[in-house]
């Protein structure tokens, strides 16, 4: 009865209204979500388990897509050089793209949120201290950074464990050149929100610092939060293609969108296009269609505009 | 023959869910010469009618009907009528002065530019034209002034230069939307006896929007009262105000704190809940103290100053807010600070409540000095018998917390002991004591009207079973009606509860309804400090005699 009652809100509130009005985000959604069911189900939903070696065979190596010359129905997108099926290959590797963005925007939202609401709650020169040192690191591109930690990480960690633990040096060198962005917005929404008068009524009647924090200020500056965590998200799935692509990510065992394009790269001049194409597309289509999400929500929860 | 001429007006506003109607079958008339008061409470459609006027309604408004006729001709019949008559024909001043002007352009320049758009004039024509407009609000030294911009000029001033490009085009029509309204009470007579001066000599036909019956009492010829979009009544000003016809005028009337004497309760005809009978439940767990006619608390020296010089010179001014303020609060007493803007009295009770500390001197309460209490704990005790009431109702609710979840907060964390049933039944408790159903508990507060929001934040207030109440001008931002509802209910509950209440507000008729004794402020220092009927009909010192003298005064009509 109740989650029916909240169901039933939803559907009724205004940002559903909003949604249904606004075409880029129906389609934008139905792409995202397309994307997010066929990895969360890669089992189910592709052709094959490319990390299988049992079902490899090399001599289905190369082949193209199925509509072209020399193509097979059974390799819709076609096959890489150790015959592994792309179009599997590609569901497989959004799913390993999609982990590190969203754990690294998980990872920098709580760290950059934690931080800028203290900053803006107590001032001073606390905050002084973390906004400066948020506007140091902003002076450094996002990637480089995401290098630097990545490479520090790797020397600290034995090579052994390198293989397994790319995954999470990843989602830490990700999240932590993003954190700036989370700490100066919510330190601004946090701004306006401890003047008002509610924060003012918990402090008379004497409610710690850290419960008018986290519980009253934080519900309400989730909105903005919200909306750049969004489109933190499409900017994390692009450094860990980046970083992929540039040979310091996730290992072509396991590949992720990134390192398949690294793959496909080699071939590109001996014609095999669709080995570095399809990943390539498919990541632009994510990444595109969760900026197109983002910008609608920032009009659509921005009270501003309303 | 009438100059303005609207008949059976109707504005919609089609939203999502259901069409709001700002205006329905609206007619009236205004002549040349003749100001006319555009009276009604929030949300009447009073500000609308004045929009449509001059064809700015804001999306998705539209007029669904009737006409507007200027001076025969139909505004709404062809498009490019309007273009002829705003800004020329028709002068507009908003409200707020601070942003009704451009900051980046010099007055001048916005005088000039506003007279070449609309009249075939040089420019040097045009200046002289502006400077002696600026000379006829009021400006003084119109030549030099001419090249300074809006941030040099104080809040009257600027309201000033905004009515001379109200009328730099000579217009015939002048629409006043609450034009006091962010003013002063000092500065909004001269605004208002300038409006009524520049009426007569230019003949002008004007509109003026306000909710203030003061101000009409004190301005208008003809008032016309506007409820819900509809016209209640309309009428000469005089006879309206001393015998209104209609209900709802009434109460509108009846509503409006009195300036000349002291009355016990409002008289409430229309009331905005349907809890008839105030039932004070929590009296039974009350602890209600004996009035020991003590003082409760005594205020010495206390000084604020502001310091915003992070990144400037160490020497550079400060700004005192409180400059050695002295007084004391007895016990069960009610006690009003009232000061213009800027005059330090919210900082007063900022430092009272501890949400400052002082810069200079000490508060004490109960005779305990709370100004140097360091220990948490020992905090604690006051903080409970301590309790603010806000200004700004919209903004003194946590909009994520259900409304029991807002009043069980002080409660829970005053007594963490509390039985659930406990809680709740107090939580209900105290929503009847304010006037409100048990099933507001479940609800959020953006459900809830202004002076709804207002008994909540009042009820919270009361959830410590405090001894001293602050209230920050509790009633400033609501309608009249629902003030003298809230009014009446502080009342109410300080008797039975035998609170001690710290008044404060710029409304000096609200304030003598409800203290017992005022100290005037002005520019962070106390003027005087006096019985509430003496204060009014003896004034020792100039500034509270020159306040007293300007309030409008809705009495002013019998004269």
């Amino acid at each position: 009865m109740d989650k029916n009652s909240f169901f039933n809100r939803m559907l009724d509130s205004d940002v559903f209204f909003s949604f249904k009005k606004s075409p880029t985000a129906i389609i934008s959604s139905l792409i995202l979500f397309i994307i997010l069911f066929s990895s969360i189900f890669a089992e189910i939903v592709s052709p094959y388990n490319p990390f299988d070696p049992k079902s490899l065979s090399l001599m289905d190596a190369f082949i193209p897509p199925s509509w072209s010359e020399g193509g097979e129905t059974r390799f819709l997108l076609g096959t890489d050089g150790q015959g592994r099926d792309m179009l599997s290959t590609i569901i497989y590797g959004s799913r390993i793209s999609l982990i590190v963005g969203f754990a690294a925007i998980l990872f920098s939202a709580v760290f950059g949120v934690i931080l800028g609401l203290t900053a803006g709650y107590f001032g001073g020169k606390y905050e002084m201290a973390v906004m400066r040192f948020a506007d140091v690191q902003l002076t450094v591109p996002s990637i480089l950074m995401a290098l630097l930690v990545d490479g520090i990480a790797r020397g600290l960690i034995p090579k052994n464990l390198h293989g397994e633990m790319a995954i999470y040096v990843l989602i830490f060198a990700i999240g932590i050149s993003e954190w700036p962005q989370f700490a100066r917005v919510s330190r601004g929404a946090t701004l306006v929100e401890k003047n008002k008068d509610y924060v003012s009524a918990s402090k008379i009647i004497g409610v710690g610092n850290l419960i008018i924090m986290f519980k009253h200020i934080l519900p309400n500056i989730l909105r903005p939060i919200l909306v750049i965590g969004t489109i933190g998200l499409a900017l994390a799935i692009i450094a860990e293609s980046t970083l992929s692509f540039l040979g310091v990510g996730v290992p072509p065992t396991t590949p992720s969108l990134g390192t398949l394009i690294r793959i496909g790269d080699d071939f590109l001049f001996s014609g095999e296009w669709w080995i570095t194409f399809f990943p390539a597309i498919f990541l632009v289509l994510l990444a595109f269609s969760i900026n197109l999400l983002g910008d609608w929500m920032r009009d659509t929860l921005n009270p501003k505009l309303n | 023959m009438s100059f303005l001429k609207i008949n059976n007006l109707s504005i919609d506003y089609p939203m999502r869910r259901e069409t709001v109607y700002a205006a329905k079958n609206v007619s009236f008339e205004v002549k040349r010469g003749e100001i006319l008061g555009l009276v009604g409470e929030s949300g009447s459609g009073k500000s609308t009618i004045g929009n449509s006027i001059i064809n700015l309604i804001d999306e998705p408004g539209k007029v669904s009907g009737g006409s507007i006729i200027l001076d025969n001709i139909d505004i709404y019949e062809k498009p490019e009528n309007i273009l002829k008559l705003r800004g020329k024909k028709i002068g507009l001043i908003f409200q707020d002065p601070q942003t009704s002007l451009n900051p980046i352009l010099t007055i001048g320049e916005q005088l000039i530019e506003t007279i070449l758009t609309h009249i075939k004039v040089s420019k040097n024509e045009a200046k002289e034209k502006a400077i002696n407009l600026l000379k006829e609000v009021g400006i003084k030294d119109a030549e030099k002034r001419f090249n300074n911009y809006p941030h040099q000029f104080s809040g009257g001033m600027r309201q000033r230069v905004v009515i001379s490009l109200a009328l730099c085009c000579e217009p015939e029509l002048l629409i006043a939307d609450e034009p006091t309204t962010a003013l002063d009470v000092s500065i909004q007579s001269q605004i208002l006896d300038l409006i009524k001066k520049l009426t007569k000599s230019r003949n002008l036909a004007v509109i003026l929007i306000t909710h203030d019956m003061g101000v009409i009492a004190e301005t208008t010829d003809r008032v016309a009262v506007m409820n819900n979009g509809e016209l209640v009544e309309i009428g000469n000003t005089k006879e309206l105000l001393t015998n209104p016809k209609k209900s709802y005028t009434r109460s509108l009337v009846s509503s409006v704190p009195p300036t000349n004497i002291k009355i016990n309760r409002f008289k409430i005809i229309e009331k905005e809940n349907s809890n008839k009978n105030t039932n004070i439940k929590i009296l039974s767990r009350w602890k209600k103290r004996e009035l020991k006619k003590d003082n409760l608390v005594k205020v010495s020296n206390l000084s604020k100053t502001f310091d915003d010089s992070f990144f400037s010179e160490k020497n550079s001014e400060k700004v005192m807010a409180v400059n050695n303020v002295s007084f004391e609060i007895k016990e069960g007493e009610s006690f009003g600070l009232v000061g213009e803007s800027g005059s330090g009295k919210s900082t007063i009770a900022k430092m009272i409540v501890n949400l400052f500390k002082p810069t200079d001197g000490d508060i004490f309460f109960d005779n305990t000095c709370i100004t140097k209490i360091k220990d948490k704990n020992e905090m604690m005790k006051f903080r409970r018998q301590i309790q603010m009431i806000f200004q700004d109702p919209y903004s003194s609710l946590n909009g994520r917390f259900k409304v029991k979840e807002i009043i069980s907060e002080p409660i829970k964390l005053h007594n963490p002991s509390i039985k659930n049933e406990d809680l709740s039944s107090y939580i209900y408790d105290l929503l009847e004591s304010v006037e409100l159903s048990k099933q507001s508990a479940e609800r959020y507060p953006h459900e809830f009207s202004g002076g709804q929001r207002q008994r909540i934040s009042i009820a919270r207030a009361l959830a410590t079973q405090p001894r001293l109440l602050v209230c920050d001008e509790p009633t400033s931002a609501l309608d009249v009606s629902i003030q003298a509802q809230i009014l009446n209910l502080l009342k109410d509950l300080q008797e039975q509860l035998n609170l001690t209440i710290l008044f404060i507000s710029h409304d000096l008729p609200v304030v003598r309804q409800m203290c017992d004794r005022i100290a005037v402020l002005k520019n962070g220092s106390i003027c005087e400090i006096s019985e509430t009927e003496k204060l009014f009909n003896q004034p020792n010192h100039d500034y509270t005699k020159e306040l007293i003298k300007l309030m409008p005064k809705i009495e002013s009509i019998y004269k």
